[in-house]
């Protein structure tokens, strides 16, 4: 097709695409170069040494074995819990080791491995990883964003530079993955993709694929799997033509059950030997023994722990069963309203909405699943950046006892600080006289989305207060867990303190999100592309 | 809309906060350098700082940076006393790390204040010039990774470059002696100083011809106002010292090393020392035979080296050759002073130039020196199109020849991600200030496949060429097992590829500003600096 023929011809800014991608990029490798979880901390070690010890696993045994305790594989110790598409991956890594250092990823030996080597060798890995499926998904979207901006909007959020820049730029990805060694840049990017044929392109089929090899790289994205599952379904009911109308919702809905139970039968394909194969796989992902959490989480179950403690009340089974109700009842509204007053717009709140209440309820959560909710806000971001910039900060905040415990302070502060100067020039640049403190005020920052509407009213000042004091018991719970030495009666004070301070917040944010699902109207403006001339 | 001025206003920032992050990487000897040096200033009298050697790193800067580490060293000891102790060696606890770092950091403010001092005389492309200075890689991989001071040097070279442009020479002068005072590698463009000082200041007509000189005109009060401000800022710094200036001056000018650093810079010697290399392979073949000696130049171990083909460099040779080379220059300089309103851009540009020469043939030079060019002419890049064209090569050029300062390879992609950066600022902004407005849209020519703005096929194809070069150094030298038998390739390629860049660049860079005349002016994109020129008295 030459280039007159493409009838969706668009423009995008790309005045600061390269140098904001390539500093994005430095901010990744300048994380990286600080100690990763773990580090010289026998016996366990940290993700680090889970991540190779499965590339070891992998690479030497059989495929069937993966999941089981065998003499060569030690379930107990670190033994593989997450879906088959992660243990691919592992063995592709696991084969590049091999190649370049058999010591890494020997049986056994191995155990432990560490040398500057092989910590440059792994942060590639996680590196090459993140560009491959988390950047390139985060341009795509913000290409669209400003692809179906209506052409007299001047939101500064959505120019693609800027927009994507800031999205990059999100440091609790960039702590987690390239600091304390994860790769959650595969499963969220896979995601991202998902999300973006769904958003952009309406390829219900292609989003299908996507998030079907997301959630086989980590289960946890079972978070995003209702508000997907309720948008796919409903899409199947409409725009049917008038005649053979059940005909038509059959056909929409075998597309996509061939494309889930496909994808799913190519990746299991190595473990359907027999059921018990099957089954062990899915006990190891899910285990329910494992309680309701581990560490300091900011959800509600180690909120009301403070005042009750839960697990001397409560069995597993009980807590499991509590949960289960509580995560149903938290994401019940959300999905119904998606699914009976569907748009895309709300799909994105909806995705926000839903993974937080999983995050607040569920069981079993993990610190890091905070990502999960944080990168689906940062979709939202140009819509309203000033409650999502709020959220990502919080969601930033609440991992930083996992941070300061694998020393990644000083990241932790670079990195945040950067996000804020980025956020604080984009204001400026659409508005000339803004200061760089001006992100604190709620009024010039909704303007900056909505140039026409005019809302200074109490609410919004009321908002701004809100944010400085939050913003100000944030960096004072940073001062004081660094300074200050707890009583030794509470050795998890400030862990504790944060986690309660953030799960307070999630839980006004998580009824935010709900009111904005709610009163976004079913039918959208028509979208107009812009187009050159 | 000058839209370009906004692209860059993300990274006003950043690039301390980025440096502050890789503080705790790659500490090299000069950290230990100046951890000695902290010791010997805070324990010792001033007569023993410059006899004191319990360290192989002896004090070897002049004394205003002696007392500069003096001052550092009483607030060092609130972090750790113990990094004070003379017989202390190679101590690296974390507090000393801190304070170090955060030293570095504190001191970089003066370079940001001589930056912004820059960058404010200019109309269209300040913000440019504000970002492309602060986010130097080369600074940043030189101070912030390797650890120096140079930011701090920088800034009083911007400082004294600022009010050069402004007219206030006294001051300039002052700024430009306290920095000679700082280190005295500065010393090499002292030339461009005298001269400039000379026919700007003491002459005070100053005709349009350019040929003419009006004698008559000599001011010897202004004369005189200047030696009084340089005296007394070198009594201030070598008066203490007045007693063991010929144990000082020993220290300040050794001549034990060899012509080249253990990794040559790309100069010229690099050319001539990869010829020597080639000639002692090459002719044997031919049936010539040369004499054989044991020692290697890039071993690093080996100070004094004789070529074995070509004639032996003696220190005096070198400069000779740079002050000769710098000669042309400082005459056209003479001559293009006579025109008040420009003659504050040509003085930035002979400065380049004198120190481009002194880079080329210098004696024992350090692969930093090239930040004595790169950084005055990331100030002269929006003020013309020349310079605009090749700072682009140069920076790029410059700033990968410093590639193996930091050696670890962990620190590989840290380094191509800050040039990344630093080049996508410079290729993306630069050249749209140069930009001839198009007359009809037919005539909207397409730029060639793959050829960088501003570029020739040729610049742009040496560029992609250190591409290249670097998937060679890092990926296929070790995958050809070459890194065992032949462990300094690389080095040796890389700074004989750049020295070609660097080499282009200097013929290049002197043609244009010898055949540099009023005539040319107004250049597109042009800044006209002639508003701060005032009339001398």
């Amino acid at each position: 097709m030459s280039r007159k023929a493409d009838p969706d011809r668009f423009n995008v800014t790309k005045d600061a695409l390269l140098p904001g991608l390539f500093f994005a990029l430095l901010v990744r490798w300048c994380v990286a170069a600080y100690p990763y979880s773990g580090q010289k901390k026998p016996p366990m070690f940290g993700d680090y040494e889970a991540q190779r010890h499965w590339q070891e696993i992998t690479v030497h045994m059989q495929i069937k074995n993966w999941y089981y305790n065998t003499t060569q594989n030690d379930l107990q110790y670190w033994g593989l819990d997450y879906p088959p598409l992660t243990a691919y991956h592992s063995l592709l890594m696991g084969l590049v080791a091999d190649w370049l250092d058999p010591e890494s990823v020997r049986l056994f030996a191995s155990r432990g491995y560490e040398s500057d080597t092989h910590k440059t060798f792994m942060r590639w890995t996680v590196f090459l990883s993140d560009i491959y499926f988390y950047v390139t998904a985060v341009l795509c979207i913000c290409i669209d964003a400003e692809r179906v901006k209506p052409k007299d909007q001047k939101n500064v959020f959505k120019r693609m530079d800027i927009a994507s820049i800031l999205f990059l730029l999100y440091p609790g990805l960039i702590l987690i993955d390239h600091g304390h060694f994860q790769y959650n840049c595969v499963s969220l990017g896979l995601f991202l993709w998902a999300a973006f044929f769904i958003v952009a392109i309406e390829n219900d089929v292609l989003a299908t694929i996507f998030f079907v090899l997301a959630l086989n790289y980590k289960q946890m994205e079972l978070y995003h799997a209702l508000p997907f599952f309720c948008y796919l379904l409903r899409k199947c009911f409409i725009g049917l033509p008038p005649k053979g109308k059940i005909k038509h919702i059959v056909s929409n809905f075998n597309k996509l059950a061939i494309a889930v139970i496909s994808c799913f039968i190519l990746i299991w394909y190595p473990f359907t030997g027999s059921w018990n194969d099957i089954l062990q796989v899915i006990h190891r992902v899910f285990p329910l023994k494992r309680g309701v959490f581990e560490d300091k989480v900011s959800n509600v179950w180690c909120f009301i722990n403070v005042f009750v403690k839960l697990k001397t009340v409560y069995t597993n089974e009980d807590m499991a069963q509590m949960c289960l109700v509580a995560t149903a009842a938290a994401v019940l509204p959300s999905c119904l309203d998606l699914f009976f007053r569907i748009n895309k717009k709300k799909f994105v709140l909806s995705l926000i909405n839903v993974s937080l209440a999983f995050f607040l309820f569920s069981f079993q959560v993990h610190e890091k699943s905070i990502l999960l909710v944080a990168v689906p806000v940062a979709m939202h971001f140009p819509e309203d950046p000033f409650m999502c910039f709020w959220f990502l900060l919080m969601s930033n905040f609440s991992m930083l006892p996992l941070l300061l415990r694998d020393g990644l302070l000083i990241p932790f502060i670079a990195t945040n600080v950067i996000y804020i100067c980025f956020y604080s020039i984009s204001i400026k640049l659409a508005q000339p006289s803004a200061g760089f403190f001006s992100f604190f005020n709620a009024n010039r920052v909704f303007k900056t989305v909505h140039t026409t509407k005019n809302e200074n009213s109490v609410l919004v000042n009321l908002l701004s207060v809100n944010f400085f004091f939050s913003v100000f018991g944030m960096f004072w719970l940073l001062v004081a867990s660094l300074f200050i030495v707890p009583p030794p009666s509470y050795p998890d004070l400030f862990p504790l303190m944060i986690s309660v301070y953030c799960c307070s917040h999630f839980l006004l944010f998580f009824i935010y999100f709900n009111h904005q699902q709610f009163s976004i109207p079913v039918s959208l403006p028509a979208v107009t592309k812009v187009k050159t001339k | 809309m000058k839209k370009w001025k906004y692209k860059g206003r993300f990274r006003v920032y950043l690039p301390r906060f980025s440096a502050l992050k890789t503080k705790i990487l790659n500490r090299s000897t000069d950290f230990e350098v100046h951890r000695n040096w902290l010791a010997i200033t805070h324990n010792l009298s001033i007569d023993q700082w410059y006899y004191d050697s319990t360290s192989e790193w002896t004090l070897d800067y002049p004394p205003f940076f002696a007392w500069l580490e003096y001052i550092l060293s009483h607030m060092a000891k609130w972090f750790d006393p113990k990094m004070l102790h003379v017989t202390n060696l190679n101590y690296d606890s974390d507090m000393t790390i801190l304070f170090q770092r955060l030293s570095v950091m504190a001191l970089d403010l003066i370079y940001i204040l001589g930056v912004k001092s820059c960058s404010n005389l200019i109309g269209n492309g300040k913000l440019l010039v504000f970002i492309l200075l602060v986010s130097n890689p080369g600074l940043l991989m030189v101070d912030h990774i390797h650890f120096q001071y140079n930011g701090l040097l920088y800034g009083f070279l911007l400082l004294s470059i600022s009010n050069m442009i402004t007219s206030n020479y006294i001051q300039a002068a002052t700024w430009f002696a306290v920095l000679l005072n700082l280190k005295h590698i500065y010393a090499y463009v002292a030339p461009v100083y005298i001269v400039y000082l000379l026919r700007a200041y003491c002459f005070t007509i100053s005709s349009s011809d350019g040929i003419h000189t009006p004698w008559y005109s000599f001011s010897i009060t202004n004369l005189f106002k200047l030696a009084i401000t340089v005296t007394i800022v070198f009594i201030l710094s070598f008066g203490p010292f007045i007693d063991h200036l010929p144990q000082l001056l020993s220290r300040l000018f050794p001549f034990k090393r060899g012509l080249c650093h253990a990794y040559w810079a790309p100069n010229f010697w690099a050319l001539y020392n990869f010829g020597d290399k080639v000639l002692q392979q090459i002719l044997p073949k031919l049936g010539i035979n040369v004499p054989k000696l044991e020692a290697s130049m890039t071993g690093g171990l080996v100070q004094e080296y004789d070529h074995i083909v070509l004639p032996t460099i003696k220190p005096w040779m070198t400069f000779i050759l740079a002050g000769f080379s710098m000669l042309p220059a400082l005459i056209k300089l003479w001559c293009l002073c006579a025109d008040r309103r420009y003659r504050a851009l040509s003085f930035i540009r002979c400065l380049i130039v004198c120190a481009t020469c002194s880079f080329m043939f210098g004696w024992h030079v350090h692969e930093k020196a090239i930040l004595m060019l790169l950084i005055p002419l990331s100030f002269m890049s929006v003020l013309g199109d020349e310079d605009g064209k090749l700072f682009l090569i140069i920076s790029t050029v410059g700033h990968y020849s410093l590639f193996p300062l930091l050696y670890p390879k962990n620190l590989l992609a840290i380094k191509i991600f800050m040039l990344l950066t630093h080049t996508a600022i410079g290729f993306g902004n630069i050249p749209s200030l140069y930009e001839v407005p198009q007359k009809s849209k037919s005539s909207k020519r397409r730029r060639a496949f793959m050829r960088l703005p501003m570029l020739s096929h040729i610049e742009s194809l040496y560029i992609y060429g250190l591409l290249i070069l670097c998937i060679y150094e890092n990926v296929l030298h070790a995958a050809f097992g070459l890194d065992r038998t032949l462990p300094f390739l690389p080095l040796m390629l890389t700074s004989v590829y750049c020295s070609i860049g660097v080499f282009y660049f200097w013929i290049r860079y002197y043609y244009y500003f010898l055949t540099f005349n009023l005539s040319k002016l107004p250049m597109v994109g042009s800044v006209n600096l002639s508003v701060y020129a005032k009339k001398v008295n």
